[in-house]
């Protein structure tokens, strides 16, 4: 559908275009957050979580006046090379502009104060994880062709379920186990609707959320609220610290100290990018996402490749829905999941239909949504509703192609016929 | 995209008609959403009776008295339904003594205590009516308004900040600039995914989802700085009482000429729809973009120009709630009116009087949710559960025609409109 073929002039529109959004960022960054400090201000970030690493090194003090003035330059520099000659990479130029600004901010925000930046960094890890689950189902679904807009509703189910199978069997891996069925279950509805009946793809999506949220509110104030003790109580998931890795400052607490839902979902991210780029299997599901025909003529079963596509990505997002419960709190409330699955979707796109992309994606988005918590904390004029907004812009911004094209699998959302 | 063929125009002039009688002609247009919704009610009543600890009780003594356990699933489900249905029509042979009463004495009291349940269906229906409309828009161009939610919560927004910050106008001029206010609100949150559609081709359901969410926060944001009313909790100021819509009754009564509105806005759509070029235009494009394209149809003004109104229909929903029923609004404001105008939508086949009969289906059906909560103990989820049913049935017809025995009707009906 798009065109791939280049255009050397919108090649060199994007190109200025790119180079003035830096310099009008770097620009920013001196007026917002150089000026209006002053010269002897330090900014404290601390590096450890005091939780017996084996090193201790030294926090960061960075003074907080000359570093924005670095960053600045560093942006304004970028924009004017940008200008004259340029980059090809987008990915190089949204982390240069992301990584200044974002550290010209913190720099500012948390001037004369101590601000954990490990405590972030691991916070954005945890809240990432059911984002990048519910990617990870998108990727996997839209990439043999069915678009699953249903995986909130998935999650939901999910992490009911798992809540009350951990409650009533005090095991939380088989609440574990429950969810991740529960979730293919719940992504079997939905295929066997748009594959076997061919329900307009979104139309059984939003029954699904519709459901999802009917269902498990339904079941939770006829059941789980009278009964909380024998129903809705099972405990969570114990962190489980690395042995000797956990230990590395830094990279140890912020990765290697986690829940084993998040272990799980970096093994699930390495393991999918594998699949689907180096197996037979991953090219027949692609082949059947960008073109069926031309998949079923060599002899690919394709409604099979979709319903198990899409059935493995609804074990993704059960996984994302005991995140909810077993995983973080240990008890189910109505519509818990908050519009996670949605993000993930977003996520999905930014991180252009790839698992690494949606991971990564999503640690974005987790790092917005942390930093919209200690932003509260440390008081800085911005209502953190604005940062919430952020990761739903930069998917609008991401979809029209400006910045980066995101292309969808070409048969996305299109129903196969015979 | 390109299996899609150029259909000729006869089967145009029989899309206009939303006729009944096709149920007793035999046509399947119409009775397979009719079987859709019973089937839904009736998979309700097995969600309510299955989980029903008393009816559970009684199966398990099903072998020492199988009589009880059936008479114990009857009274279940009747108990249900029969405040649900009493609870949302109220019972005839008060409304009818009511009437008596009046006409003899002269005093309302009864009357107006027996047609309240009826009212508060109407009522609650105002809202759906439009926000089912908007979607309906949508699908006729062929887009997917998953964003009614967000754009019915602008529109309240907006229309409770003209209701509250304007003072001391006559009600003539003050009620319709708040309710254009909601209309312009709604009709931005809806401009934006159809113009980034037209001009870029980014996928509106993607975008009007993320709109959605801006728009909650957005709204986070408003309840609790610009528009906070002095006071602990995240709500607006009443708004005044020229910018309210009046009420038919007197309290506690609420139905209001919303109501009468919402018909008007109905009957509006169809004529825009169905006898103008501008309709005529935008029904080209959701049968068929390519050909509308190389008929000479503009595509990119028919994708915003959709929006637009579908935006401002829902925003208009959210501003009939405001002005007529609550007078501000506070955080959930929105409470799934977006999401159930989809399947309003579906169930009236994207047809504006279809629609307004589907609305007033969903008007009694959650009207009367909240009496069979007090009464049979009944969570008002049952009725999201039978409307994901019911879309579900609608939008897969085979399932109800496997269900029932039916013959599948000649493909006629090929081209639906879809996002």
């Amino acid at each position: 559908m798009m065109n791939t073929k280049k255009n050397p002039e919108i090649d060199m529109r994007t190109r200025i275009a790119w180079g003035v959004v830096l310099i009008v960022v770097g620009l920013l960054v001196l007026f917002l957050f150089a000026f209006s400090t002053e010269a002897g201000q330090v900014t404290k970030f601390g590096l450890n979580e005091a939780k017996g690493e084996a090193i201790t090194i030294p926090d960061l003090l960075l003074p907080t006046q000359p570093t924005n003035y670095v960053l600045a330059l560093i942006l304004i520099a970028f924009g004017a090379f940008q200008l004259a000659r340029g980059v090809k990479s987008t990915s190089t130029l949204v982390a240069v502009l992301a990584f200044s600004f974002v550290m010209a901010f913190l720099v500012w925000a948390a001037r004369d104060k101590s601000f954990s930046l490990v405590g972030m960094l691991s916070s954005s890890v945890v809240r990432a994880t059911p984002i990048a689950l519910a990617a990870l189902c998108g990727v996997i679904s839209e990439r043999a062709g069915v678009t699953n807009i249903g995986i909130e509703g998935t999650m939901l189910f999910a992490a009911q379920v798992s809540v009350i199978v951990g409650t009533t069997t005090h095991n939380l891996w088989i609440a574990l186990l429950a969810a991740i069925l529960t979730g293919a279950a719940v992504a079997s509805l939905h295929a066997f609707l748009v594959i076997k009946f061919k329900v307009d793809q979104i139309i059984s999506g939003t029954a699904v959320n519709i459901l999802g949220a009917g269902v498990t509110s339904f079941v939770s104030s006829r059941f789980l609220e009278k009964n909380i003790d024998t129903l809705n109580n099972s405990g969570t998931l114990p962190a489980f610290a690395i042995p000797l890795l956990s230990k590395i400052p830094v990279l140890g607490p912020v990765l290697f100290d986690n829940t084993p839902i998040v272990y799980l979902t970096i093994l699930l991210v390495a393991v999918l990018h594998v699949v689907l780029f180096y197996t037979p299997w991953g090219l027949r599901t692609r082949a059947v996402g960008e073109h069926p025909k031309a998949a079923d003529t060599l002899g690919v079963n394709v409604y099979l490749m979709r319903y198990i596509n899409v059935m493995i990505g609804g074990m993704f997002a059960g996984l994302g829905g005991a995140y909810f419960t077993v995983g973080s709190v240990g008890r189910f409330d109505e519509v818990m999941t908050a519009g996670k699955g949605f993000i993930g979707l977003a996520a999905m796109i930014f991180g252009k239909w790839t698992p690494i992309g949606a991971y990564t994606s999503s640690l974005i988005f987790g790092f917005a949504d942390s930093l919209q918590v200690k932003l509260q904390i440390l008081k800085v004029g911005i209502p953190p509703e604005f940062l919430l907004m952020a990761p739903y812009i930069v998917t609008m911004i991401v979809l029209t192609g400006v910045v980066g094209k995101a292309v969808a699998p070409a048969a996305d959302g299109q129903p196969y016929e015979k | 995209m390109t299996d899609k063929t150029v259909k000729p125009t006869p089967s145009e002039k029989k899309d206009d008609k939303f006729d009944l009688r096709q149920i007793f002609e035999g046509s399947y247009n119409t009775l397979l959403p009719l079987l859709a919704i019973f089937t839904g009610l009736v998979i309700g009543a097995i969600v309510i009776a299955g989980t029903d600890a008393t009816v559970i009780a009684a199966w398990k003594n099903f072998f020492q008295a199988p009589g009880a356990a059936f008479a114990a699933t009857w009274t279940s489900i009747a108990t249900a339904y029969g405040a649900l249905f009493g609870g949302s029509l109220g019972n005839p042979r008060d409304i009818v003594a009511g009437f008596q009463t009046y006409f003899s004495t002269g005093d309302n009291a009864a009357l107006l205590k027996a047609i309240y349940p009826i009212t508060e269906s109407l009522t609650t229906a105002t809202p759906y009516i439009f926000a089912g409309l908007a979607v309906a828009v949508g699908f006729r161009c062929g887009l997917f308004n998953i964003g009614a939610e967000g754009q019915f919560f602008m529109g309240a927004l907006g229309s409770v900040f003209v209701g509250y910050s304007l003072q001391g106008l006559p009600a003539f001029i003050h009620l319709p600039l708040a309710l254009l206010g909601g209309i312009a609100a709604g009709a931005l949150w809806g401009a934006i995914p159809g113009y980034l559609k037209a001009k870029f081709g980014a996928h509106e359901v993607v975008n009007t989802i993320m709109m959605n969410w801006i728009g909650f926060r957005l709204s986070d944001w408003l309840l609790n700085g610009p528009m906070k009313s002095p006071g602990f909790r995240p709500v607006t100021r009443n708004i005044a009482e020229s910018a309210q819509l009046p009420h038919f009754f007197p309290d506690p009564l609420r139905v209001n000429w919303g109501f009468i509105l919402a018909l008007l806005v109905a009957w509006l759509i169809y004529w825009l729809l169905f006898k103008t070029t501008i309709g005529f235009e935008i029904r080209t494009v959701g049968a068929n973009p390519d050909a509308a394209k190389y008929a000479g149809v503009n595509i990119v003004r028919n994708f915003v120009l959709a929006m637009v109104i579908s935006g401002g229909l829902a925003g208009l929903s959210g501003a009939s709630q405001v002005l007529g029923v609550d007078h501000w609004v506070g955080q959930g404001f929105s409470a799934g009116y977006g999401f159930d105008a989809i399947a309003i939508a579906l169930l009236g086949k994207s047809h504006p009087f279809g629609v307004v009969l589907a609305a007033l289906l969903f008007g009694v059906l959650r009207g009367g949710a909240t009496r069979m909560q007090s009464l049979a103990g009944i969570p008002v989820d049952i009725i999201s559960i039978i409307q994901g049913l019911v879309i579900v049935f609608v939008a897969a017809p085979d399932i109800i025609r496997w269900l029932y025995r039916i013959r599948p009707a000649e493909h006629k009906q090929a081209l639906q409109s879809r996002g």
